[in-house]
């Protein structure tokens, strides 16, 4: 790989502004001490700690008479090992509208049952409203509008008991929680308290549990003990294909052999 | 002026389907009390204070009350007939009430006339507390307010109303005219509120009267410093709107959020409940000069902007008629409105800019709430900056009132001492800069703007009429506001509505009635400037709709 005509190294990765290997970041955070001289080297010096070299303080300016903000750039020296980055993905590959009820009604053979909240104390429908509901998001519809789904959406604010309850009365085959509130990592203990819950319940092995919002990656999922987790800009197609394609790869072990 | 040409025969129309609408349910407010509304009784009469379970006394009270079946003649009368008896004040009884000294069973029903005589002049008390605290804000507005709309309003959300304070403070001196302070996420459906200073709260603080308290000694300190009055704002929504209606008239709150529909649609609480409670939580707001602010931005959070601006204007229509009916003045009806549009929309500042001057058209009076981008915030905080400047610019254009300024860290966390900085110097800058582009502007008469504006207030005034003829109730059950069908059975708080019985007493209800109605009541809200703008908004109006009648379109 090379960037502008010299070889680009991916194993030493590094920022770049406008010569490869500059290392220039942008960086805006604030102090609370009152601005001047001794703030902006205060700012410089919190830079180099950082690791940036060259720190230039661009923009200082007076927030309320005891804290002051700052623009700095800086060239960052330190660097990445590219080819060593790893990110556990959603396995699943992404399929339409169309290809998710033609892959349920053949591969499943009967219609997937879904119930979805977004739990605890968290008022935000946004999330679940997005990938359940009839009119969806971005142009794409819901689950509730999939002929092979079945889904239920609890709405907001409902305890993570509700859910699981919910879960075993219908029969879930997946479990999807949204979570948007994450002040104080609050949405950390709500997620361990369902994953919790369902194990105690004893169905963890009968569903996929799958949680979503807007700081939410498959890493923590994965961590956390789901089975999946779907961040920002996830269309109800991403979780449709992905509960279809995993149901049916556990169908598959499951399965007598000659079927499978 | 208004300057977008508007078919004012259909705001006629708009507005008389309001009033049937508002008919409609009319019977329903007057024939019930809820739980809620028996405990701001108790609040009003000075009754305050949690019990070594940390339950608020007012529930303790309401809840013995309504098991022994008595709440259907309204808690003053109990609390009056053991006044008479016993010869102690109404906090003095209540309290023993609620430590159980008196059992309310027990207590006998008093001569009616002595009952109102002891109690409604305990409520004439606090009545002149609250008015005193109306006249407070007055003086205070006379010396400071210099502040000239659109108003700056921030937010703040730390869920420790100590650092609040300090957030509140720093965004006043940076220029924020107006503070809100968000509450805590699951607190619109408690169904009590919270007691004393909080200091942990998850999304926002608890709206509790302490925290009212210290968050209005802090502001007023700061506008003593700013030399600006600074305006503060809680939600007065939920299952405990009249409570927290109570609560901020008696620490001086400036606005409050208050919506007759949102917490059907939104928060799922019984529709019943709701428009019961939103009719004496909006006297005790008018009677206390606060500016309300309605929540139809909500709508377009999950709806398409551009599809369903119609329903935010019915919805606009809807709690402009029950708000007059609450005994609200014009000039404390804060409409809400957002700018909401996806930003890859070909001309959507266009259709931005007409519908907020529509907004502006046909509420004149109405201190109108704007607010700012959210839906397409995407983590991009440079765009993100870039929208809520052209969002700025379209308020300074269309004289908004109150002006939410947007934060380009929206979606990301909540704002940052900094992010609440930047919003504000972004809109100083815009509507400095632009400060009376509107007054130079006059929109072609047939062009893309005036079609657009008149093609929302159509289908406003077509579903407004649809509602109408098949009811509120029947209209939300179907899912006609965004989207979300809710039934008059279902929701919470429901278990609250409690139905009058022949002789209910509720001493508040009928003397703040007294005075609203009056046409002399018009508390001063602004400062001089900003109330002669309003006038002249009056006869821009007055000049609209003589040229409606004139013949100009339809």
């Amino acid at each position: 790989m090379t960037v502008s005509g010299v070889n680009l190294d991916l194993t030493r990765v590094r920022p770049y502004g406008d010569t490869l290997d500059d290392g220039w970041v942008q960086m805006s955070f604030t102090l609370p001490v009152p601005c001047g001289p001794e703030a902006t080297r205060a700012a410089e010096l919190l830079c180099e700690k950082m690791g940036l070299d060259d720190v230039r303080v661009v923009y200082s300016h007076d927030i309320a008479g005891s804290f002051t903000f700052f623009v700095v750039y800086g060239k960052c020296v330190h660097s990445v090992d590219f080819t060593a980055t790893k990110v556990p993905k959603v396995n699943m590959k992404h399929m339409t509208f169309d290809e998710i009820n033609e892959f349920i009604e053949r591969r499943i053979g009967r219609k997937i049952v879904v119930v979805a909240a977004c739990t605890g104390t968290d008022a935000h429908t946004v999330g679940i409203d997005a990938i359940i509901n009839m009119k969806g998001y971005a142009g794409e519809y819901g689950l509730e509008r999939y002929p092979w789904f079945v889904a239920y959406n609890l709405g907001s604010q409902v305890p993570n008991e509700v859910l699981v309850a919910k879960a075993i009365e219908v029969g879930a085959d997946a479990i999807l929680v949204s979570q948007v509130v994450t002040q104080k990592n609050i949405h950390i203990d709500n997620l361990t308290n369902l994953a919790e819950l369902v194990e105690a319940e004893g169905i963890r092995d009968k569903v996929l549990l799958i949680m979503g919002g807007p700081r939410i990656t498959h890493e923590l999922a994965v961590e956390l003990g789901y089975d999946a987790g779907f961040g920002p800009g996830t269309l109800p197609s991403h979780v449709g294909a992905f509960i279809a394609q995993e149901l049916a790869r556990r169908m598959a072990v499951f399965a007598p052999p000659d079927e499978a | 002026m208004s300057r977008i040409n508007l078919d004012m025969s259909l705001v006629e129309r708009a507005r008389r389907a309001a009033r049937h609408i508002a008919d409609g349910i009319e019977p329903e407010i007057a024939a019930n009390t809820t739980t809620t509304i028996e405990r701001t009784v108790l609040r009003l009469l000075g009754l305050n204070g949690v019990d070594e379970d940390g339950v608020p006394l007012p529930n303790v009270i309401v809840e013995r009350a309504q098991a022994a079946g008595l709440l259907g003649d309204g808690i003053a009368y109990w609390i009056g007939s053991a006044m008479v008896h016993e010869g102690q004040s109404a906090s003095e009884v209540a309290k023993r009430i609620a430590r159980g000294d008196l059992r309310l069973e027990d207590i006998h029903p008093a001569d009616e006339k002595a009952v109102r005589e002891a109690v409604e002049a305990e409520a004439v008390r606090m009545c002149a507390y609250i008015r005193g605290r109306r006249l407070e804000r007055e003086r205070l507005i006379e010396e400071l307010d210099t502040a000239e709309p659109p108003y700056i309003y921030v937010i703040v959300a730390t869920g420790n109303i100590y650092e609040d304070v300090t957030q509140a403070k720093a965004a006043a001196k940076c220029g924020a005219d107006i503070i809100a302070v968000i509450r805590s996420t699951a607190q619109s459906l408690l169904d009590y509120v919270p007691y004393g200073p909080t200091t942990e709260g998850y999304g926002g603080t608890y709206a509790t009267q302490a925290n009212f308290r210290i968050m209005r000694q802090a502001l007023d300190e700061v506008s003593r410093e700013c030399g600006r009055y600074i305006r503060l704002v809680n939600y007065c929504s939920g299952l405990c709107m009249p409570e927290i209606a109570a609560m901020g008239a008696m620490e001086r709150l400036d606005m409050m959020l208050n919506d007759a529909m949102y917490g059907i649609l939104f928060r799922d609480i019984n529709m019943r409940r709701t428009f019961i409670d939103q009719r004496f939580s909006r006297m005790i707001n008018a009677y206390a000069g606060v500016v309300i602010n309605t929540g139809e931005d909500n709508y377009l959070t999950t709806a398409d902007a551009y599809e369903h601006a119609h329903t935010v204007l019915a919805s606009q229509f809807i709690n402009e008629e029950l708000a007059l009916r609450s005994g609200l003045r014009p000039e404390q009806i804060g409409l809400g409105h957002a700018f909401q549009m996806n930003p890859d929309m070909t001309d959507g500042f266009l259709y931005e800019l007409a519908q907020a001057e529509m907004a502006r058209a046909i509420f004149p009076d109405a201190p109108l709430k704007y607010m700012p981008p959210t839906k397409y915030m995407t983590g991009n905080i440079f765009k993100g900056h870039l929208m809520d400047a052209m969002f700025n610019l379209a308020g300074i254009i269309s004289g908004q009132t109150i002006q939410l300024v947007g934060v380009l860290t929206e979606h990301i966390h909540t704002p940052f001492l900094q992010d609440r900085y930047l919003a504000i110097e972004n809109a100083r800058y815009v509507m400095n800069n632009a400060r009376h582009l509107g007054c130079e502007i006059s929109y072609r008469a047939g062009g893309k703007m005036e079609e657009r504006a008149n093609e929302v207030l159509t289908r406003a005034t077509a579903m407004l009429e649809q509602v109408a003829e098949i009811g509120l109730m029947s209209a939300i059950s179907q899912g006609m506001f965004a989207g979300v069908k809710r039934d008059p059975r279902g929701g919470r708080g429901l278990d609250g509505v409690v139905r009058k019985r022949d002789g209910y007493y509720n001493p508040f209800a009928a003397l703040l009635m007294k005075e609203l109605s009056s046409p002399g009541f018009a508390p001063k809200l602004w400062h001089a400037r900003a109330q002669v703008q309003s006038h002249a908004r009056a006869q821009a109006r007055a000049q609209a709709q003589a040229a409606a009648e004139g013949g100009c379109r339809g």
